[in-house]
């Protein structure tokens, strides 16, 4: 191999950041145990201004950022909200607000369709209000359920999202009904990624095979019932996959993300990872922050892989995994993720799932951790 | 799902955007969470979806600006495949009354 070749191999040709999402902030009316939002939210500085927010759009769109994910915590805690999407829409991002609906009423909704917004994804946490309203450890569900029908009523895409774990995945016939019944066109049965307070909660609520395999004929059945009408995602548990996924498509290759404090992050949870100081966009422009800094490079490409990532031929198709949770479970972010049944590491995943398994055999219930802002 | 007749008008589909993206020199579609990028050939085509035109129109416009014919198949099969993936729809001849 000549030299030219291999410093391709090491260093592929950067592209622009074409996905955005501004975490505009962690505050959250909601405590649910599967966030994905970093456990030590208080040890974060404060919050980014207006000002600053529109300088972030501005920059990463003239990078050739085109999808806008507007997240949280609850993006609606933000009352500039409305002023940030209509500099998005004015800007030609194609923008997507995700959120809880706890703050969305109609003089809002009206607001944001005014100001361009193009999507809203709500999030429900169970079809009875029992378990939403316990999941999320507030009293929400009739609340969702009206946000649903003002969401139709304005004339956006309905796009609900449930994320599934071993105390609801038992309800995906009701949470899909539900979702039929609230008009969605699409729906994201998302199963627990285990990070943040999910990492915390794992024990609680990894499923076992037999939920997972039940929830997935139903999902399936329901599919052929309703047809085109409603599409129906059903992201399955990465634990219990043989190969890793590819993680943001690799990090620093399409995906950027900005925490509420500014800090410009490869992805939502990488905040974790040791010995890597993440730029803060007061300090930087995104430019430099995407092309130039350490975060931003340091996995890209292949050449900070170890083995069996190292001369894998699949090493092109899913990157290694999850950096997070190479980091989460072994300690170190350049082993391969150990979802990957290649992985000298696989026994951890393995094994988390036997003690699903024998937990839910034994009926044993593990104590929750509810997501706390303040905490 | 049949092959298009000449008369259909098609437009983009509810939910989805077309636009012109100077990074990376393509038309992209743009939908909830997600991106689809268009080849040269598919962002000719449906960036004459507006509605308005029939396909007879949008092929004779095809052949006209890029010299060539014949292109009737490839534009009906094209539209075909957008319209099962719901990146267009078509104009019912009521909603134009």
């Amino acid at each position: 191999m000549s030299a030219v070749q291999a410093e391709a191999l090491e260093k592929p040709a950067v592209g622009p950041p074409l996905w955005l999402l501004c975490e505009l902030t962690y505050r959250c009316p909601l405590h649910c145990v599967f966030c994905y939002n970093p456990v030590d939210m208080r040890a974060t500085g404060p919050e980014l201004s207006t000002d600053d927010w529109l300088r972030v759009l501005r920059e990463a769109r003239a990078l050739g950022a085109v999808q806008l994910g507007l997240s949280g915590g609850e993006p609606l805690a933000r009352d500039d909200l409305e002023e940030i999407v209509a500099e998005a829409h004015t800007l030609g991002y194609y923008v997507n607000l995700i959120t809880s609906g706890i703050g969305l009423n109609e003089q809002r909704i009206r607001a944001l369709k005014e100001a361009g917004l193009d999507h809203i994804q709500l999030s429900f946490q169970d079809s009875t209000r029992e378990v939403n309203d316990f999941l999320s450890s507030t009293r929400t569900f009739e609340l969702k359920a009206k946000v649903a029908a003002l969401i139709k009523r304005y004339d956006y895409p309905m796009v609900l999202n449930v994320v599934l774990h071993r105390l609801n995945i038992d309800h995906v016939e009701q949470i899909l009904d539900m979702a039929d019944r609230l008009g969605a066109e699409y729906v994201e049965l998302a199963n627990t990624q285990y990070y943040g307070w999910a990492w915390k909660n794992r024990e609680a609520l990894l499923p076992t095979r037999e939920q997972l395999q039940r929830a997935e004929e139903v999902t399936q059945r329901f599919r052929e019932k309703v047809g085109s009408r409603m599409r129906i995602f059903f992201v399955i548990p990465d634990y219990f996959e043989r190969r890793p996924k590819a993680c943001m498509n690799g990090l620093g290759s399409i995906f950027l993300t900005v925490a509420p404090d500014g800090t410009a992050l490869p992805c939502q949870s990488a905040r974790i990872l040791p010995g890597i100081e993440f730029p803060n966009v007061k300090d930087q422009g995104i430019r430099e922050i995407w092309y130039d800094s350490d975060a931003f490079n340091r996995f890209r490409g292949y050449g900070w892989m170890k083995e069996p990532c190292r001369s894998c031929p699949e090493r092109t198709r899913d990157f290694g995994g999850c950096r997070c949770q190479a980091y989460l479970l072994t300690g170190d972010p350049t082993n391969a993720d150990p979802v990957c049944e290649l992985s000298p590491h696989h026994g951890l995943v393995t094994a988390a799932v036997e003690r699903a398994e024998r937990a839910a055999r034994a009926g044993v219930e593990h104590p929750l951790v509810f997501r706390d802002h303040r905490a | 799902m049949s092959v298009p007749a000449d008369t259909a008008r098609p437009r983009i589909g509810r939910g989805f955007r077309l636009q012109w993206e100077e990074a990376q020199q393509a038309h992209v579609l743009l939908y909830p969470e997600g991106m689809v990028k268009l080849n040269g050939s598919a962002g000719a085509i449906l960036s004459r979806c507006d509605g308005e035109r029939t396909i007879a129109e949008i092929v004779a416009d095809l052949e006209a600006v890029y010299g060539a014919t014949g292109l009737e198949g490839d534009v009906k099969a094209f539209v075909e495949f957008a319209l099962e993936k719901n990146w267009l729809e078509l104009v019912s001849e009521e909603a134009r009354a």
